[in-house]
């Protein structure tokens, strides 16, 4: 028992120290999503692609589909634009945009310039659809299943690393769950 | 005064410059219309209270980022409509999680944040009353023995007498603890 107690502050730091070590390589810059196995929220919407109807929910893909949420001001979109543009062109999932806090102008221009991977291009000028999704800031990429539920997301922007190791690993997951 | 001085010295003027500077955020400015008095403070209290998902070590009332103007819109949205505080909670709650209250609820995940302090505080109360308590008890018992074990009768007697010869004290008693 006094041996116990000598060894007492040893390993409260032993644990302490764990906890510190974990907490080194945690990402506290991305919020787990509260909206993950939720349905992605209704909306009435303009869009780029349709003029003065709007949009809902009624327009999107029926199977699944990615919801990349950018904007022509945002440097990240424009690194993993090509990512895109490879996807649609092997059709490995359609891929609707969510046009967030931008201008159409500068966004019909930008994806003129650096070409278009999306299907859609529903507009979130104010940003208040944005705040239903749990969105703080473009790019952010959710990944929607066949029954309209979000069944991942990811903040930031996606390189070749994440493509590969984490957003095709979860499309083949939601196709496959969508097909049974 | 050479130079490592003079620069040692600056250096020390420039610390306690900055130690007196206002830290306190610059609040960002809304022009927002309320109808009562109560609605602004309520707005106020509320921006205050929310965390900036973007920013992270700012309230939204605090944070220039363009979420955090979007959700004092909300906020003042809500508050117009006759919406409650804990109406308003719900909102944030349901698209931000907890991560946008800097009071985070009670629950499972949240238990160890919650309580751990009191475990830890507990326990060292605990630690120190039994010191205390030691502290407090009669220890001259063992010193006794102590005095017993070291020295013999002899000399002990010896030790009284070269105790008495230097003391003022005529009737000096046993210096040994008895």
């Amino acid at each position: 028992m006094n041996n116990f107690k000598l060894f007492l502050p040893v390993i409260i730091f032993m644990v302490l120290a764990v906890f510190m070590w974990r907490g080194l390589y945690m990402d506290s810059r991305t919020l787990p999503s509260v909206l993950i196995d939720r349905p992605l929220p209704e909306f009435q919407l303009r869009s780029l692609e349709l003029g003065d109807r709007l949009v809902t929910t009624a327009d999107l893909p029926d199977g699944p589909f990615i919801l990349n949420i950018w904007g022509s001001y945002c440097l990240p979109c424009l690194q993993e634009n090509p990512i895109f543009m490879a996807a649609k062109e092997q059709n490995i999932i359609p891929i609707i945009g969510l046009n967030y806090k931008d201008r159409d102008g500068a966004a019909r221009d930008w994806l003129e310039l650096n070409g278009n991977p999306f299907d859609l291009n529903v507009i979130d000028d104010t940003g208040r659809y944005g705040i239903d999704l749990g969105v703080y800031g473009a790019p952010e990429t959710f990944l929607v299943d066949a029954n309209g539920v979000i069944r991942f997301k990811h903040i930031g922007v996606i390189n070749y690393r994440i493509w590969e190791d984490e957003i095709m690993p979860a499309i083949a997951a939601v196709q496959t769950g969508g097909n049974s | 005064m050479n130079v490592s001085a003079k620069f040692f010295g600056l250096t020390i003027f420039f610390v306690f410059l900055a130690m007196f500077q206002p830290i306190k955020a610059q609040a960002q400015i809304d022009v927002f219309d309320f109808e009562t008095p109560e609605q602004e403070q309520r707005y106020r209290q509320l921006s205050n209270d929310f965390r900036c998902p973007m920013c992270q070590n700012a309230n939204l009332s605090s944070s220039p980022g363009g979420v955090a103007s979007d959700l004092r819109r909300e906020i003042y949205r809500m508050i117009i409509e006759g919406q409650t505080d804990a109406q308003i909670e719900e909102f944030m709650l349901a698209r931000y999680g907890d991560f946008i209250l800097y009071r985070p609820r009670l629950t499972a995940q949240t238990l160890l944040l919650w309580f751990a302090r009191n475990i830890i505080r507990n326990s060292g109360v605990k630690k120190s009353n039994d010191s205390q308590a030691k502290a407090d008890a009669p220890i001259n018992q063992d010193t006794y023995v102590v005095a017993d074990d070291v020295i013999s009768d002899e000399e002990r007697k010896r030790l009284n007498r070269l105790l008495a010869e230097h003391d003022d004290l005529a009737h000096a008693q046993d210096n040994t603890g008895r």
